[in-house]
């Protein structure tokens, strides 16, 4: 046999190898055992050396704090649901008498945007401020998470037994019960309630408005015979005067009029005729700012007013002319103009008194304005409170004539003047439910909270206009433990039907018939679903009777020396139900671009007159408030807004401003929203901080917001922006011009379409992951807003007049930004965006500096997360909101407009993947979706058939400070007044 | 040549040499005196509270400052600049004398150089922390690395300015402590402590006083006070550019960069002057710091002045010669007039009126006025970064975004901070270097005594 041998040693001598290998393999076994024993039974040093790793790991276990993240994956995935891709669903948002037909945005399982509906007839893809804000009460924190019964967590099921057992009781007492909601626009609901009140006899149902409309309902049904609104249509109109309602702001629709007055007043697209638009307010209103015509009166002078003006028109159409109040300003002038825009004209008054809306009522039918302008065929619904009915209300529950009160979608302990006296009685009732879906004074107040699901939640059915409907659809499971109050009635009148159920059923039954484009139910009902909207045509005849009239002029209050105060809602927080709305809350007033306070804004004179400036403090009949001196408040008048002063409203809403609905009078048992004879003194040396985010008011004379008449400008195109001319011939350079091969996007804002009410700045704050900073840094001027409406008063401060100004990144291609910063934080794309790199971004600042338009935003805290900043941001519902598509911003980095890049990004994916090239129009900004005036457009400049591309040919386009060579992808275009006479 | 009999003594008591190393190393071999320990703490406490302060800054964010998003530079810039313009004294000082051969410098040129070293290194606290997040503050760095890579955007004078002034630091460290080898070595040889000897031979790196040595000294001394001399210029016109390559009203003016050195060397300057006036009083060095040094400093102050005064009327006058409106209002209504024209008027009084009083022979005498006119124009020169940085940036283009800015407690903090720091760094170079380089100042011990005749050889 062969020999095979490993090593030389092994060939030598083999047996010698063999022990040395012997021996070594008994070593290692023998180090292996000592291993195990000291494994075993370990030594002291061992111990030691297991002691410090434990210790030591333990201190860093328990020094980090490892998030929790839960994950729940899809076991079998929903059909429409692609994760990083968004679903829109069609649904309806309607709150305190605000109507508005939206698209909801849902990214995995969340609703995260709200966007208009373009389908709606009514709001016409617009939304207002608080539409937009309406997302984050879905995510709030002070929503009520459960059935509450005198303060203590309590089952639907204990709940629906006591109630129906205490009701039961009361009918039996003969005892009565009422149903309070504010009103109701839901067919279905309706439909509901009053089955519910057929099944609970001594039940009585009373609508209630938070901001009454009571003395025009029962004008109304003076004089048309319906407890309903009118159609205004703006869009129709040729001169509207409008005596104290702020239409494009808080009166009844204003999105809609919006939407109707910017179309009448734009000059796009050839047309050459605006409507002109006379105003008459105590305080400067947002509709007045955007007013041709301007009158600053007293509250109480507007019963003049309108009565003079009946007479200059009864007289001119020989009518009876009527004897009462005299008038404070000359009107034969407007009424010549009303007279010869006769049926194209439109008078309006925003008074609560059911006489001046009667006279309202004489001078547009004598007008005949009724029918073109007016219209009655669709009369709006949104608001259906009386007063009188509200009156005996409380009447009833202070006399103990009321045993049980459910209270749905009102807060009367916080919006009636009585409050006080309807809290205390409630208090003593057998049984108060309240259905409020987050805290309210009301809800406070009851016995039991049964809470509603926010309307993302919900399933709905809505008719704002008659015949004009739209639908609501759940877009999220509902986040807490709530109930459709629907559901609830239903139960309790006996049924188990689900709401849901209920709808569609009443929907078969009554609007499927009115249709005739669809045979099968279901699908009818899917696409009205989809669309969100349905309509269905109708002519409605009415008989004007000058019911009343005569006697109205007698009636009417006559003008009061001494300082009245005006009480309004504001833009952003209307009647105060959004209390606890951060983002609301920090949306400066268009006007006053004060955010988080109400404050008693006082005329130019009497504060010169009176030594006060803002933010001292004075005391108006009683009530400590701070002075804001506001240009074109009437003289003799200070206005303060409702709304503010929150007892019950959750963290963020509480202890903002001061409660003055205290201050609403009833006068002949109609809320009244000004105070005659209001005493006044200056609280000295005490001062109130104000969040005021614009302190300088004028232009300086630059062109900056540029503005012409509608005679010079139909004179000539290009007047008011003479200057761009000599500019554009300035503008040469040694430089090469960047070259923009594919897409150059831009943005063109039509200054006479923007009326400055705020949408935007919401719409881009929850698109962008804005966050919120809180009155005292919005106060240090660090408002992180990436667009701002400028606000310039120009003229007389005793009326000014006033331009708003929508100023975001203009995305310069020649930017004085991006050559400044040292790390090379903000480049410009080949789409001529200017870029922000926030991980790149070392804070500098330097770039804020250089912008002279000033867009740029620094983040001087960390304000997400970050428990100084407890707002949305602080807590894990609240961030349910933020936009996967857009990172949040640390503390430390510049932040600005990006022209919703991550939007950009996702048409231009569609398109490619779709194998075609992207449509104008097809990408929209947030700001330019919904904008109520269409003010924004944003388009492909390289395109030369876009909207865009036309609209920079525009004679009024012009660029922002275009004479330092920026070269701006942003366009203004001059506005235009209708203001000569 | 420089004339005794015109321009006063550069050193009085006629000393020898070994006199002149004695009386100046007195201070470092004497016991400390009372009221420096008094000095240091009342400095080392300013400066911890500004370390507090820059502890809220970097914890919370410079949201405690009081800037804001339209005023988004405020006192730190302010600080910034004005500690960078004092710290250009020094380095100005000796190169500019250096090449203008005036002997006098050798007295104060050391002084002058600790004092640039520690403003410096004060200014530089200022752009560290004004940076959103400071912890990435090498992002600013060009170096190679793994992100592309991602270079710094060259066209930005930030970076200009860090390159600038890290340079400036390392070459006017170096310049200063190469400088005092040959001190260092004096003080080895004659201390009596074994502590200091050690200390002091460790920084002499071994200094024997060869002539090769010297040689190499002098070398050395010119190749860096060449560079210097460009450091001096580039430093602060490129600091100047921070705001000349903006777009800014009040910040754009081409006038920037000379007007900018110039105001520097007349803080720095001014700034020398406060210093050596106290280590006159206070060491009782009237030997070698002599009312003719005094009075030098002083003449110069008033020439710069004039030129300030020059440099104020020229941008008001392009203002309103350019035609632009934005920079019409900025230096006629927002500066002149407007909400900061006390920092304005403060600027033009301090900077271009009150150092005309040192026309008068009997002010510039005066050890007292001086020392207050000194402390004035620094005061005047804060109130000129103050009126340049904060007055242009609160009103420019859109009036809407026009707002105030007020600085906080933090920032004042900060800022006094770096006083106690400042303060602290020269009672350490009072205490433990040689405060006049003697080395030098020997060089013209033989300038007061008379000249030799001069031998003349007739031939016939």
């Amino acid at each position: 046999m062969k020999t095979y041998w490993r090593s030389l040693d092994e060939l030598a001598d083999p047996k010698e190898f063999r022990i040395k290998e012997a021996r070594a393999e008994a070593r290692q076994k023998s180090l292996l055992l000592k291993k195990e024993n000291e494994a075993n039974h370990p030594s002291r040093r061992d111990f030691l050396k297991t002691l410090g790793f434990s210790l030591a790991a333990a201190s860093i276990a328990a020094s980090c704090k490892r998030p929790i993240d839960k994950m729940i994956p899809y076991l079998i995935k929903p059909e429409e649901v692609t994760p990083g891709m968004a679903n829109y669903y069609a649904s309806t948002y309607y709150d305190g008498g605000d109507y508005c037909s939206v698209l909801v945005k849902v990214r995995d399982g969340r609703p995260i945007k709200i966007e208009g509906n373009s389908l709606s007839p009514v709001s016409q893809e617009g939304t207002s401020a608080r539409v937009q804000a309406s997302i984050l009460n879905l995510y709030d924190g002070a929503r009520y998470k459960s059935p509450m019964h005198s303060g203590a967590e309590t089952s639907w099921k204990m709940a629906d037994a006591e109630i129906i057992e205490t009701l039961r009781k009361i009918q039996q007492e003969n005892g009565k019960t009422v149903l309070l909601t504010s009103t109701i626009i839901s067919p279905s609901t309706q439909a509901i309630i009053q089955q519910f009140l057929k099944k609970n006899p001594n039940t009585e149902w009373i609508q209630y408005d938070a901001v009454s409309a009571s003395g025009m309902l029962v004008a109304n049904e003076k004089s048309f015979g319906l407890n309903a609104i009118p159609d205004y249509r703006f869009d129709k109109a040729k001169l509207v005067v409008s005596f104290g309602a702020d239409f494009l702001g808080t009166w009844l629709s204003p999105v809609e009029y919006t939407k109707n007055y910017t179309s009448a007043r734009n000059l796009r697209d050839g047309q050459k005729e605006m409507l002109r638009h006379y105003q008459f307010e105590s305080g400067m209103t947002l509709t007045g700012s955007n007013a041709d015509v301007r009158f600053p009166v007293k509250p109480s002078e507007e019963s003049g007013i309108v009565l003079a003006l009946y007479n200059a028109i009864a007289k001119a159409k020989g009518a009876q002319t009527l004897t009462g109040a005299s008038s404070a300003v000359d009107i034969s002038g407007l009424a010549e103009e009303l007279l010869a825009n006769e049926g194209h004209s439109m008078v309006i008054s925003g008074s609560n008194n059911e006489n001046i809306q009667l006279l309202v009522n004489g001078i547009n039918q004598l007008l005949g304005n009724y029918g073109p302008v007016i219209s009655w065929d669709t009369p709006l619904q949104t608001r259906k409170g009386r007063d009188e009915a509200m009156n005996t209300l409380i009447a009833g529950l202070e006399g103990g004539k009321i045993s049980a009160l459910l209270v749905w979608g009102a807060n009367p302990v916080f919006d009636h003047p009585k409050g006080k006296a309807i809290e205390t009685a409630i208090k003593k009732l057998t049984l108060s439910v309240s259905f409020a879906e987050r805290k309210d004074e009301t809800a406070k107040a009851c016995q039991y909270i049964l809470p509603e699901p926010n309307y993302l939640e919900s399933w709905g059915d809505f008719e704002p206009k008659s015949g004009i409907l739209s639908l609501a659809q759940p877009t999220i499971a509902p986040l807490f433990n709530s109930r459709p109050v629907q559901e609830t009635l239903l139960k309790w009148s006996g049924e188990t039907l689900r709401y849901k159920q209920y709808i569609e059923e009443y929907w078969q039954a009554n609007f499927f018939p009115q249709q005739n484009d669809f045979t099968d139910f279901r699908i009818f009902r899917n696409n009205t679903l989809q669309k969100g909207v349905f309509s269905v045509p109708k002519k409605n005849e009415v008989e004007y009777s000058a019911n009343g009239l005569a006697e109205a002029g007698q009636k009417i209050p006559s003008a009061k020396t001494g300082i009245e105060i005006a009480l309004y809602e504001t833009v952003a927080i209307g009647n105060g139900k959004y209390g606890n709305n951060p983002w609301l809350q920090e949306l400066p007033d268009p006007v006053a671009k004060i955010s988080w306070d109400n404050f008693a804004a006082v005329p130019v004179a009497y504060a010169e007159e009176n030594g006060l400036n803002n933010e001292d403090v004075i005391t108006v009949n009683g009530m400590e408030l701070p002075v804001f001196i506001q240009p074109g408040q009437a003289k003799d008048t200070i206005s303060v807004a409702l709304g503010y002063g929150r007892a019950h409203a959750g963290k963020v809403g509480e202890k903002i401003g001061k409660d003055v609905y205290p201050w609403v009078r009833l006068e002949n048992g109609n809320r009244t929203y000004f105070v005659e004879n209001a005493s006044i003194s200056k609280v000295e040396g005490k001062t109130f901080e104000l969040a005021i985010s614009q302190t300088h008011h004028s232009m300086e004379g630059r062109p900056i917001a540029r503005e012409t008449t509608l005679e010079d400008y139909i004179k000539n195109p290009s007047a008011g922006n003479e200057l761009r001319k000599k500019h554009q011939a300035e503008s040469v350079t040694l430089y090469e011009k960047m070259d923009f091969p594919g897409h150059h996007w831009g943005m063109a804002v039509d200054l006479n379409s923007c009326t400055g009410c705020g949408n935007c700045a919401i719409a881009c704050q929850a698109e962008n992951n804005i966050q919120v900073i809180g009155k005292e840094q919005v106060r240090n001027r660090r408002i992180m807003h990436w667009i701002r409406i400028d606000r310039y008063y120009s003229e007389k401060p005793e009326n000014p007049a006033v331009s708003f100004q929508p100023v975001m990144c203009q995305h310069c291609d020649n930017a004085p930004c991006e050559n400044v910063c040292p790390v090379a934080a903000t480049p410009h794309s080949n789409e001529g965006l200017n870029q922000m790199v926030y991980n790149r971004c070392v804070g500098t600042k330097y770039c804020v500096n250089n912008c002279p338009y000033r867009v740029r935003r620094f983040n001087w805290f960390q304000y997400a997360r970050n428990d100084k900043f407890d707002y949305n941001a602080n807590n894990d519902l609240g961030l349910m909101v933020l936009n996967p598509d857009v990172t949040v911003r640390s503390r430390g980095v510049v932040e600005k407009c990006s022209m919703c890049v991550q939007r950009i990004q996702e048409k231009k994916q569609e398109a490619k993947l779709a194998g075609r090239k992207i449509e104008d129009g097809e990408i929209k900004t947030a700001c330019a979706q919904s904008c109520p005036g269409n003010a924004i457009v944003f388009g492909d400049m390289n395109d030369p058939n876009s909207r865009i591309s036309k609209l920079f040919k525009d004679e009024r386009n012009y660029h922002l400070l275009e004479e330092l060579h920026t070269l701006p992808s942003v366009g203004y275009l001059t506005k235009v007044r209708n203001n000569i006479v | 040549m420089y004339k005794t009999e015109i321009r006063g003594k550069l050193i009085s008591g006629d000393k020898s040499l070994g006199q002149i190393s004695q009386d100046i190393l007195r201070p470092i071999d004497a016991k400390t005196p009372r009221w420096w320990y008094a000095a240091m703490t009342m400095s080392l406490a300013l400066f911890g509270w500004g370390l507090y302060c820059k502890y809220i800054t970097v914890s919370q964010g410079i949201g405690t400052w009081g800037v804001n998003n339209t005023v988004a530079w405020g006192w730190e810039i302010v600080n910034f600049v004005w500690w960078i313009g004092i710290g250009h004294a020094g380095t100005a000082f000796s190169i500019f004398l250096l090449i203008l051969r005036q002997k006098w410098r050798t007295a104060i040129n050391r002084a002058a150089e600790a004092m640039t070293v520690v403003a410096v290194l004060c200014a530089s606290l200022f752009p560290l922390l004004h940076m959103g997040r400071p912890w990435l503050f090498f992002f600013i760095f060009p170096y190679p690395n793994t992100r592309g890579p991602l270079w710094v955007n060259f066209n930005s004078p930030l970076f200009w300015d860090f390159v600038a002034i890290s340079a400036y630091m390392l070459i006017s460290a170096s310049f200063w402590y190469f400088g005092m080898v040959p001190d260092f070595a004096t003080i080895r040889d004659t201390t009596k402590s074994k502590i200091k000897k050690a200390i002091y031979g460790f920084f002499a790196f071994g200094w024997v006083g060869s002539s090769k040595e010297w040689l190499r000294y002098e070398g050395l001394s010119f190749v860096l006070g060449g560079i210097a001399a460009v450091l001096v210029v580039s430093v602060h016109s490129i600091v100047s550019t921070d705001f000349a390559v903006s777009v800014e009203p009040g910040w754009h003016t081409t006038i920037f960069p000379p007007y900018f050195v110039v105001g520097a060397i007349f803080s720095g300057f001014a700034m020398v002057l406060t210093l050596v006036t106290l280590m006159r009083k206070l060491y009782k060095m009237e030997d070698f710091i002599t009312d003719s040094h005094v009075d030098a400093v002083c003449r110069i102050l008033v020439f710069i002045s004039l030129i300030m005064g020059t440099a104020y009327i020229t941008e008001i006058f392009m203002a309103w010669y350019s035609g632009s409106e934005y920079e019409m209002y900025t230096f006629f209504k927002n500066r002149i007039t407007g909400e900061y024209a006390l920092q304005f008027w403060g600027m033009f009084t301090f900077n271009a009126i009150i150092p005309q009083l040192f026309w008068f022979k009997k002010v510039r005498s005066k050890l007292w006025v001086v020392f207050i006119i000194s402390l004035l124009i620094n005061w005047g020169m804060w109130f000129e970064r103050f009126n340049i940085v904060v007055t242009s940036l609160s009103r420019d283009y859109l009036p809407a975004n026009w707002a105030e800015y007020h600085p906080t407690w933090v920032e004042i903090g900060f800022f006094t901070g770096t006083i106690g720091m400042f303060a602290a760094g020269v009672l350490l170079f009072f205490r433990y270097i040689p405060m006049i380089a003697i080395s030098e100042i020997k060089s013209v011990s033989k300038y007061d005594k008379p000249m030799p005749e001069p031998k003349i050889e007739h031939h016939d």
